[in-house]
């Protein structure tokens, strides 16, 4: 990673310094395949002698009880919302990814708070207020964007694991069914990925194609920006 | 911060640890809800949703500075969302023990960026009235020193590593969220009240200056009479 960088006044934790490890970033919406990509990227990576951490959104120790508890009931508001994933961000962020970069690993993220803040927005959440609650976020290393055609996207999320509620945003009232509702949230979910593109120098590739040929440009990508 | 045009009415006391301003919000509590007015009490760090990750994460001293920032603003966007906007819309009067101030206070204290906090409770209105009860450090320090047998790591500052000492430790944070108490004086509008003073006094000139803005509320809504016959120590 070389010299730390943060996209706002970053953490009062760690002020300067260098971070021996490298930080990637697999982002593109629900059922794209990012998982796949990763596991294969990191067997990659190992096998040329990296250490590989491999964190996504998955909750925190500190906030999975609580988050897990509040979206079973439907009280939870939208700026509630928001912060309480912000602080699962903040804590996976402080205590996974940033002592692994200190450590000299390869940290591959699926997803990172580009994610939260697409989500937060098609909500309703202010633009600038979401960034700028990141801005506490480290800037990674590199930003790889699996952008896809809604048609292929559906293709993918029927024939793995099937619509679910959230991955639909059921919750906003879209529309009285799954399918719908998929189509009309992840299409909202894109515009803000494509919108986040040139501003956070996403590397944008073309997830339309199979599986194979996109894990190759992965590594292309990675080869020619990390060496 | 956005001043609200709801017909509801906004009351909030600040202060450090030990300033007296719990004990003052309480007596304005039972004075309002004593003259039939539609009242409604909301407590820092209370949200039923949050709670929980905050007691575990105290416990298990796993916050940093900025995700104990960020858990406080989840708690108090979840009052906010659910309690105090909507009540305001319907014309009550909200009280709040600690406002977004004490974030602007403490997190500040810890080394959160200040403008980063101030960003994060964007989304607060401003109160009608924001007390802050101010006292000499060393009154509030005795006054928690002598009332409490142990004093809470995080209440210490003991996370950002002031002093291994817990009473220490405790001074050097308090004196640091004071400071920022004061700066933010001018910058919200706090009306000061001097929490030397005695518990009478302070209530008095509390009650003088809501009755000022209530005088000036048209719309709040009317508690019904029955609302008063539950309350405790009120005389009808």
């Amino acid at each position: 990673m070389s010299q730390i960088r943060f996209y706002g006044e970053g953490l009062p934790t760690i002020h300067t310094g260098e971070l021996p490890g490298k930080l990637i970033v697999i982002e593109g919406p629900d059922g794209v395949g990012r998982s796949t990509q990763v596991a294969m990227l990191q067997q990659w990576l190992e096998k040329q002698g990296h250490a590989v951490s491999n964190t996504g959104l998955s909750r925190s120790p500190l906030t999975q009880p609580g988050l897990d508890a509040a979206k079973e009931g439907h009280t939870l508001g939208r700026t509630t919302f928001s912060l309480f994933y912000a602080t699962d961000f903040a804590d996976r962020l402080e205590n996974q990814i940033i002592p692994a970069l200190k450590a000299g690993f390869y940290v591959l993220s699926d997803r990172y708070f580009y994610s939260i803040c697409a989500r937060d927005i098609v909500r309703g959440a202010d633009p600038n207020w979401v960034r700028n609650v990141y801005g506490f976020a480290l800037v990674p290393d590199m930003v790889l964007y699996l952008k896809v055609d809604l048609p292929n996207l559906i293709y993918r999320v029927v024939n793995a694991r099937g619509f679910n509620y959230w991955e639909a945003g059921l919750d906003m009232g879209l529309s009285d069914n799954l399918y719908d509702s998929f189509c009309e949230y992840q299409t909202r979910i894109m515009a803000q990925f494509e919108k986040m593109a040139p501003e956070y120098g996403f590397t944008v590739l073309d997830a339309n194609r199979d599986p194979e040929i996109i894990q190759e440009e992965l590594r292309a990508e990675i080869a020619r920006v990390i060496g | 911060m956005k001043s609200h045009n709801y017909p509801g009415r906004l009351f909030i006391v600040e202060g450090i640890d030990g300033s007296g301003k719990s004990t003052q919000i309480d007596l304005l509590y039972k004075w309002l809800a004593g003259r039939g007015y539609n009242v409604f009490f909301s407590e820092w760090n209370s949200s039923a949703l949050v709670k929980s990750t905050t007691r575990m994460g105290k416990k298990k001293q796993m916050f940093t500075p900025t995700t104990f920032s960020l858990i406080h603003a989840t708690d108090f966007a979840d009052r906010m969302e659910n309690r105090i906007i909507p009540l305001l819309k319907a014309g009550v009067i909200v009280l709040a023990d600690r406002y977004a101030f004490t974030a602007f206070a403490r997190d500040v204290a810890r080394g959160v960026p200040r403008n980063w906090v101030r960003n994060l409770y964007d989304f607060a209105v401003k109160p009608d009235l924001a007390f802050y009860f101010r006292v000499p450090l060393e009154v509030s320090i005795e006054r928690i020193l002598s009332g409490r047998a142990q004093i809470k790591y995080y209440e210490a500052g003991m996370d950002i590593g002031l002093s291994d000492d817990v009473r220490e430790s405790f001074r050097i944070f308090q004196s640091r969220i004071m400071g920022e108490y004061d700066s933010m004086t001018p910058e919200f509008d706090f009306t000061v009240l001097d929490g030397s003073l005695s518990i009478e006094e302070q209530q008095m000139e509390m009650r003088r200056l809501t009755q000022v803005v209530l005088d000036n509320s048209p719309e709040l809504l009317p508690a019904p009479e029955a609302h008063l016959q539950g309350i405790p120590g009120v005389n009808l």
